[in-house]
């Protein structure tokens, strides 16, 4: 991770803000002067009229609303599944053995191309956009909580062992809470992939939420309007994210102790690189 | 993993009680190893670790293992422990054959293995949260193992805000906060400064003293063996075997003073003899 907190300076935070001023400003002004068509590039102010007539008297909240509660409920249940998974593909060699082939088969495939399929089986409502959601976002939960519960060291594992301790207390008392700092990176990368299936699963098809919003707008060339959803769709991902962060840090409290000695580095997670990969290349 | 012991074996372990008991009519010896041998793998293609390892040490006796890398000494303390089985040979602890884990050993590892979501005070209760003897009951020794190790007020801090030999003071601690009649020490000082080192060189013996708990010490420190030692076992390797046992004739309790003496340097040149120009590394 970049350490930014460095240059995190009041000056810098002006200098920030001007940044962003002065891009926008340039952008309305090669709009104006170029006369650009507002349905191929529209100016700053036009999508930031539509923004706010798409919340003021428009249907955006509920849009918003529902596509934050498919995007909740698929982070959910392909969490729960894929840290099911994960704990009985790292604690039993069988179900390892024969689930493994599948997982390879499925590491390499762009989940979010089976959107189409699934919004074919599961029709235009709720349904599919969950689905979709849960099953790009339980792989990588899956993936690390596998390498999380492999993560704890022989030595503490003997420590509890030598104690007369059980399997069972190897697992809650060390290789769990071992583990939660990679399952909860996974969980980080889940929701942002969370997102980008259910937006894909609505753009396929879709009754309602931001995806089908931005389709129906793309048909009609509402450009402005396209950019006012792709700006929700992105302060949308940013709660999220801020949300599990919080989260992560009252859950790994350990991880604050000590951060001016010797703070363990978060690790790098395998699942983190794969899913980049696959969400960059899809 | 095969040579894990496996569960069942272990299980008559499970409660049997903290301290050993006298076989009847003798006097038992806290460890006794007899002609053990351990090879990794198969026996034509595996490892051979240990030779015809024999050993006998009395209660509350502190005994040293020095010797290069590979000559078996892990292998050795995680028999003793119970943790992996012999390939031929036995252990016994008090006259009980050693078939498994049981649950009066305390083992202080080269890393201090603390659980970094646990506070200090917390680590060091890790042996009674595993066998259940009740936090409450063992939060008075607990404390005043972490004050015996001059970590008091560092009870409610977490490992990370810890230095290393802290840490390991933290792993010493733990060790003993069950009573352990055998206390297995893997090279606990191998990570550590030189200064800190002596620093917890004496503080062990002084614990030692206090507690009177058999101790079995691997380093790889010459002078720290003769510091500590009531008897040094020299090893060598390839096959890991016994060279000397010396037995170490200096007052307690020692002082870092003693190092410069003329009997400590006897002590420590011949122990050198057995690894050429090199020591024990
Ligand atoms: N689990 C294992 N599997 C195979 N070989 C091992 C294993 N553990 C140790 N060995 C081998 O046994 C020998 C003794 O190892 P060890 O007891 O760790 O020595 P030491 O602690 O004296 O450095 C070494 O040659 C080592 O490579
Ligand atoms: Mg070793």
């Amino acid at each position: 991770m970049l350490d930014l907190a460095s240059v995190d300076t009041p000056r810098n935070r002006l200098l920030s803000v001007l940044l962003l001023a002065g891009l926008l400003v340039s952008w309305e002004v090669v709009i104006r002067v170029f006369g650009i068509a507002p349905f191929i590039l529209p100016a700053p102010s036009a999508v930031a009229q539509a923004l706010w007539r798409g919340f003021a008297n428009g249907p955006f909240l509920q849009h918003t609303l529902t596509t934050v509660a498919e995007v909740l409920l698929g982070f959910i249940f392909g969490s729960a599944v894929g840290l099911v998974l994960g704990v009985g593909i790292a604690l039993n060699r069988h179900i390892a053995y024969f689930v493994y082939p599948y997982i390879v088969m499925f590491l390499s495939m762009p989940k979010v191309a089976l959107a189409p399929l699934i919004v074919l089986w599961f029709g235009l409502g709720i349904t599919s956009k969950i689905v979709t959601a849960a099953l790009v976002t339980f792989f990588p939960v899956m993936v690390n909580t596998i390498a999380g519960l492999n993560a704890a060291d022989r030595d503490g594992i003997d420590l509890i062992r030598s104690l007369g301790g059980t399997e069972r207390q190897i697992f809650t008392m060390l290789r769990l809470p071992a583990a939660l700092p990679m399952i909860v990176a996974g969980l980080e990368i889940a929701m942002t992939l969370s997102l980008i299936g259910t937006v894909v699963a609505e753009l396929i098809g879709a009754e309602q939420g931001l995806g089908m919003l931005m389709q129906s707008m793309n048909f009609s060339m509402d450009t402005a309007g396209v950019f006012s959803i792709l700006i929700v769709l992105a302060i949308v991902g940013l709660v999220l994210n801020q949300a599990l962060k919080s989260a992560r840090r009252r859950m790994i409290f350990w991880e604050n102790a000590g951060r001016a000695s010797s703070t363990p580095s978060r690790r790098a997670s395998p699942a983190t690189e794969v899913e980049n990969t696959l969400a960059v290349s899809r | 993993m095969d040579d894990r012991i496996s569960q069942d074996q272990r299980t008559p372990y499970r409660a049997s009680s903290p301290n050993f008991s006298a076989a009847p009519g003798a006097h038992p010896s806290a460890i006794h190893v007899s002609a053990l041998c351990k090879t990794y793998g198969t026996d034509d293609t595996g490892v051979m670790a240990l030779d015809d390892i024999n050993l006998d040490i009395r209660a509350g006796e502190f005994v040293t293992v020095v010797g290069p890398s590979g000559c078996g000494k892990s292998t050795l303390m995680r028999m003793i422990a119970g943790l992996i089985a012999p390939s031929r040979g036995e252990i016994r602890l008090g006259g009980d054959i050693v078939r498994g884990t049981r649950r009066d050993i305390g083992i202080v590892f080269q890393s201090p293995v603390l659980f970094p979501w646990r506070t200090v005070l917390e680590n060091v209760l890790i042996p009674i949260d595993v066998q259940r003897r009740g936090r409450q009951q063992n939060l008075p020794k607990a404390r005043d193992l972490l004050a015996m190790v001059g970590l008091a007020d560092f009870a409610h801090r977490y490992p990370a805000e810890l230095s290393g030999g802290m840490q390991q003071r933290v792993g010493i601690a733990r060790a003993l906060v069950n009573d352990p009649a055998i206390l297995l020490m893997d090279e606990p000082f191998g990570a550590l400064d030189a200064m800190t080192r002596e620093n917890l060189n004496v503080e062990l013996q002084r614990l030692w003293q206090s507690n009177g708990n058999t101790v079995l010490l691997i380093t790889h420190s010459i002078s720290e063996a003769v510091f500590l030692a009531d008897r040094v076992v020299v090893m060598t390797a390839r096959p890991g075997r016994i060279a000397e046992v010396l037995e170490i004739d200096l007052p307690r309790p020692r002082t870092l003073e003693m190092m410069g003496s003329t009997a400590f340097g006897h002590y420590v040149n011949r122990i050198r003899t057995h690894f050429g120009a090199k020591g024990a590394d």
